[in-house]
């Protein structure tokens, strides 16, 4: 980065740590975080989008896509989200290339299950060999991006029907008085009137994908874990940078990004919740 | 069948080192995956039970301190609940273990004056005592804020009749603010204690090692899914043995609600309804 760190075996101090924090590799590190934030500000509507999709599914008058609706958002509450995390990409993963490979190659006849191998011709694989590096890493992190969605989808959900059967009865009941028809109720009444009881639990929420973005570890993406762990390793003398264990410092760098951005959507949020309840009818409101 | 029954006694405790040793490589069948995964089950109900139990009188302390009027107390307590509530456990297991590592690694002596205590603090970088504090720490920040915001719940009227009829000091709390404290938590509780069971499956993919292969549920789950290349298989196989787990939890918590809520007319008992807002950690 400067000038001066052509050579870092004479370098000490400052200096030393001036040319460490800058090496290309720091840089890699540094991106990472903007990974994170970039995976926050994707996760967070699709989530929206599949918790909306899941509540209205629950709600739903055909039985059939009520109780997929229904179980959709029942399963976060029995296994632990990791499971998913582990599981929807290969899932996905294997389902796309199994889908292209009868698209693509349908004369060959062999199985695609052999013994403990999954196997598809050359053409079917997601992303192609002959593909270049990023579009691999923009395949897995979609995989990621999906698996997030899908977790948060389901408890996204359950906050919006919750909020959607915390709606008044009589404002529906008042709704078809005036001869609305269900979808306007719907859209008319039901949705505007749900975000204020939604908003407690989506803050919750909110902090909760914050906490869970590390698990893109998991997944096999080269995020701040995976930095943290690479860099703060012991570097013998073969290193240009040697230095002994040092992983302790990196993640407690970790630790105070994820206690300052908790602590300030924390301060946002109660800014926002404070917003919304004026004038409303509730304790919070007629205190301000 | 019967080699069903010989694959329960060979890997049924093959998580705590008992039977056999190797992993079975090729040829899995669905009854090693389900025996296999199911021995792993054992960490996990190990870990979240003691954290929970540890966990449940430290959440008790951190609650009573953030609600003291004393900063020398309360300041320390809202710094302990920040911390643990406020970063990701998958961190924390992380920076827990790299310091835990740091440490000497034979142990220290502690003088205490009449009697001289080693410290075994290579323990610390096994998953069973290392990961089990971080767990307890974690889950007694999180019970804290769900005490303390039921301890702030508690109605004037009980503590005003309290003092009417001369309770004070322990005697107070102990029969006036405590149950009152747990009734009103415990739903919430029950939630947190679900999701104590759902966080232990982290603890073999941060810097814990398995020593041995010997593993949790996940731990395995994953292990066959690598191995076969079939993630259809092992993750269900999990996921049904948490759901289990979750209603046996559902089950034994919805029992205490009953007994503490036992003297309120029928009317004003709350059931354990798994209200959708409680839902997320």
């Amino acid at each position: 980065m400067f000038s001066y760190c052509a050579d870092p075996k004479t370098l000490e101090g400052l200096m030393w740590l001036s040319c460490y924090v800058t090496t290309a590799k720091h840089m890699s590190f540094y991106f990472s975080f903007l990974v994170v934030m970039g995976l926050l500000s994707l996760a967070a509507p699709l989530a929206m989008a599949f918790g909306f999709a899941g509540a209205t599914a629950s709600r739903s008058t055909f039985r059939i896509i009520r109780s997929l609706g229904k179980g959709y958002l029942a399963m976060i509450r029995g296994i632990p989200d990791i499971v998913f995390f582990l599981f929807i990409p290969i899932a996905l993963d294997q389902a796309f290339e199994y889908l292209r490979h009868k698209v693509l190659c349908s004369d060959v006849t062999e199985p695609i299950r052999q013994g403990n191998d999954f196997v598809v011709c050359t053409a079917a694989k997601l992303p192609l060999n002959t593909a270049s590096e990023w579009v691999h890493d923009i395949y897995g992190f979609s995989l990621a991006l999906l698996a997030f969605g899908f977790v948060f989808g389901a408890f996204a959900g359950n906050v919006l029907s919750g909020a959607m059967a915390a709606v008044p009865k009589s404002q529906i009941e008042t709704g078809e008085a005036y001869g609305f028809s269900q979808s306007q109720i719907f859209r008319r009444i039901l949705i505007p009137q749900m975000w204020i009881y939604a908003l407690p639990g989506l803050s919750n929420l909110w902090m909760i994908l914050i906490k869970a973005t590390p698990l893109l570890f998991l997944l096999g993406i080269e995020d701040i874990v995976y930095w943290a762990k690479e860099l703060g390793g012991i570097k013998t003398g073969v290193y240009e940078y040697p230095h002994p264990d040092w992983r302790a410092w990196y993640f407690g760098v970790l630790m105070i990004f994820y206690l300052s951005l908790t602590y300030l959507s924390q301060s946002v949020l109660d800014k926002i919740s404070a917003r919304l309840s004026q004038g409303q009818a509730t304790m919070a409101g007629k205190a301000g | 069948m019967s080699s069903c029954f010989q694959t329960l006694s060979d890997y049924g405790l093959r998580s705590i080192g008992y039977g056999e040793r190797l992993l079975p490589k090729s040829d899995i069948t669905l009854c090693e995956q389900f025996v296999l995964i199911g021995s792993g089950m054992i960490w996990n109900i190990y870990f979240a039970v003691l954290a929970l139990l540890l966990g449940f009188f430290f959440a008790t302390v951190l609650a009573l301190g953030k609600n003291s009027n004393l900063s020398l107390f309360s300041a320390p307590c809202r710094l302990f609940i920040f911390i643990f509530r406020g970063s990701p456990l998958f961190i924390q297991f992380f920076f827990a273990y790299d310091l835990f590592v740091l440490l000497p690694r034979l142990g220290f002596d502690i003088d205490l004056g009449f009697l001289v205590v080693t410290v075994e603090t290579r323990w610390l970088t096994k998953a069973w005592l290392g990961a089990l504090i971080v767990l307890f720490f974690n889950t007694s920040a999180y019970a804290g804020e769900i005490f303390y915001g039921a301890l702030r719940a508690v109605p004037s009227q009980d503590l005003e009749s309290a003092d009417a009829f001369g309770f004070t000091g322990i005697k107070k709390f102990r029969r006036i603010i405590w149950p009152t404290m747990l009734r009103l938590a415990w739903p919430s509780y029950t939630n947190e204690a679900i999701f104590m069971f759902h966080a232990t499956t982290l603890v073999f993919f941060t810097g814990f090692p398995a020593w041995q292969q010997k593993g949790d549920a996940i731990y395995y789950a994953s292990y066959f899914a690598d191995k076969t290349f079939n993630p259809f298989v092992p993750y269900p196989i999990v996921g049904f043995y948490f759901v289990l787990l979750t209603l046996l939890i559902i089950g034994l918590f919805g029992f205490i609600n009953r007994r503490l809520n036992k003297h309120l007319p029928t009317n004003e008992r709350k059931r354990l309804r798994f209200n959708k807002y409680n839902l997320i950690r």
